[in-house]
């Protein structure tokens, strides 16, 4: 039963989504089009795809010799997930007992956390610093991921507290009448909430990844550097190469839309069901 | 309400309430303590409000604060006025009923930009509209009129996808029969939206609204990594976030101090507070009534 009508709206829909998917990922596309090309290639025909006289994989050598990606990509994987992971644990075990034990402080202690979706963290900074400095973990890799953790714990509890009380209270008490203990009880509960630790990881991973703040200010020294800084800093000092420049973004972006095709779902998912409640 | 309940729930919490407590909460309180010391002699003095006097009545720091504010007042302006309205055009697209298996591939394009790092969205941005390229042969990042404006619309571009996507949500959270009965009396896809979908998810607007205020006044990455910690052109682009970074660490010209640094942090977070705590106290339950 379409109508004339019906399809001339489709028409204008899809006319409208198109032109601005193009104008979101085609940015993106130039870079990494005219990476693979000559300095004359680029300032030539900057939207013509490389041919045999632009083409030249020489920028990415030179990101790769005078840069330290390699390295970067080491510290950012270990960050992220080193954040994800203990985000991941320590969430769930938090967000297990809030919804299962009704003991009288329990809204309070949820309340606290979830305040902490809104806080802008970064502006602890100080303090921060000054704890690190003690405790010696200043230009190091802990002190991100400890960040990262703390920051990262109230949007993943209040997160997955939704998935936990949607799950039926007749399985806990079948695994407790079974004689299971109350970590063997979360352990059995864990698998129904699976959507939920996935959304959680997806976008924990994201801002972690991407933050430009902290590894400036707590890992700032080269071989603590993350990917983000790493571009950052090579940008600054490589203004006039742009081969070199344009494959340092690439470089950057690529992971990170790939990761985000992945997990898609997960974290459209996580980010509504979090902030949106 | 056995005892072994509040065992439980303390062994379960503990862990992740120490990490919580030790990196974000108790900084940001202890920020505004330290912001009452002077620490520049290596020993801490208790000095009151001497720092907060300082950074209001000194010519320099003064200027810099209220350059700063106001800017920060434009780039959250711009956001609000751009990005939202663009955000519930596309997700009304998104949600019109006449895609069908297309609906997901262009929600991922559409977010994509979101998903990058500013570093990379600032200097995607700035070869693009770089004189030498010749998309643009205006330096719209080197003029002070146009400078902060231009690095709005950047953020904009990048983050249009969050507003999109909680409108989507809501948006399909919409009762199908409600839809159904709109259609039944022969209301067009225009007025259905405008009179039935827009309506149920005008709430949203409040919290997406401040989401938007905290995250302005929390703004820094786009900024530091196209202008650096003193963003030009003439401070045009300094943001609060900046103003803040460049206290506490220092830059060329200017010395890193950390009590002032406490001071101007705990400066915004008040600035974000009140708003925050206004909106929370006497809007949001007002606008949560009008939802289903």
């Amino acid at each position: 039963m379409t109508t004339h009508r019906d399809r001339a709206g489709a028409l204008v829909t899809h006319g409208l989504l198109i032109f601005f998917a193009l104008l979101a990922v085609a940015p993106i596309l130039v870079i990494v089009v005219n990476s693979f090309k000559t300095t004359q290639g680029i300032f030539g025909e900057p939207f013509a795809l490389p041919n045999a006289d632009t083409f030249s994989l020489g920028g990415y050598e030179r990101v790769f010799t005078r840069g330290q990606f390699v390295v970067n990509y080491r510290n950012s994987l270990i960050v992220t997930v080193g954040a994800t992971v203990a985000t991941l644990v320590l969430a769930t075990l938090a967000a297990f007992a809030l919804t299962e034990y009704k003991v009288r402080f329990a809204p309070l202690v949820g309340g606290f956390f979830v305040l902490g979706i809104m806080l802008p963290i970064r502006l602890g900074t100080v303090p921060i610093i000054k704890t690190m400095i003690s405790w010696q973990l200043m230009d190091t890799l802990t002190a991100l991921i400890l960040v990262y953790t703390a920051m990262s714990l109230p949007l993943a509890i209040a997160l997955l507290m939704t998935y936990f009380k949607a799950v039926p209270g007749a399985i806990k008490e079948a695994a407790r009448i079974d004689g299971a203990g109350e970590l063997r009880t979360l352990s059995i509960v864990l698998p129904m909430v699976r959507p939920g630790l996935a959304a959680v990881a997806s976008v924990t991973m994201l801002p972690v990844w991407n933050d430009l703040w902290f590894p400036l200010i707590l890992a700032p020294s080269r071989e603590n550097q993350t990917v983000t800084l790493g571009v950052q800093q090579f940008v600054g000092q490589f203004l006039n190469d742009y081969p070199a420049l344009l494959g340092a973004l690439t470089l950057g972006a690529v992971p990170l839309i790939v990761l985000f095709v992945v997990f898609s779902r997960q974290f459209v998912q996580g980010l509504s069901a979090g902030i949106g409640k | 309400m056995n005892r072994a309940h509040y065992r439980y729930f303390l062994a379960f919490t503990l862990p992740a309430l120490v990490v919580y407590v030790m990196f974000a909460a108790l900084p940001l309180v202890n920020s505004i303590w330290y912001s009452l010391y002077d620490t520049d002699s290596g020993v801490a003095r208790f000095v009151g409000l001497e720092n907060y006097v300082y950074l209001f009545t000194n010519p320099t720091t003064s200027e810099r604060f209220w350059n700063a504010l106001t800017n920060n007042l434009e780039f959250f302006a711009i956001h609000l006025l751009v990005e939202v309205p663009l955000g519930l055009l596309l997700a009304a697209l998104l949600t019109s009923g006449t895609l069908r298996r297309s609906t997901g591939l262009y929600r991922t394009l559409l977010f994509i930009p979101t998903t990058l790092s500013v570093v990379i969205v600032g200097f995607v941005w700035r070869l693009i509209i770089n004189p030498l390229w010749g998309l643009v042969d205006f330096p719209l990042l080197g003029d002070e009129r146009t400078a902060l404006p231009t690095i709005s619309l950047m953020s904009v571009w990048q983050y249009v996808g969050i507003p999109m996507i909680f409108l989507y949500a809501a948006l399909l959270a919409v009762p199908n029969d409600v839809l159904e009965a709109a259609r039944v009396e022969g209301s067009g896809a225009w007025s259905t939206f405008w009179r039935v979908k827009f309506p149920l998810i005008a709430p949203q607007f409040g919290l997406i609204a401040i989401l938007t205020y905290i995250w302005t006044f929390n703004g820094f990455d786009l900024i530091f990594a196209l202008n650096g910690s003193a963003p030009g052109p003439n401070y045009s682009t300094d943001i609060l976030g900046t103003l803040f970074y460049r206290t506490f660490f220092g830059s060329s010209g200017q010395l890193s101090d950390l009590d002032l640094g406490a001071t101007v942090a705990s400066v915004i977070f008040l600035i974000i507070l009140i708003v925050t705590a206004v909106y929370f106290g006497l809007l949001h339950r007002r606008l949560r009534s009008y939802e289903l």
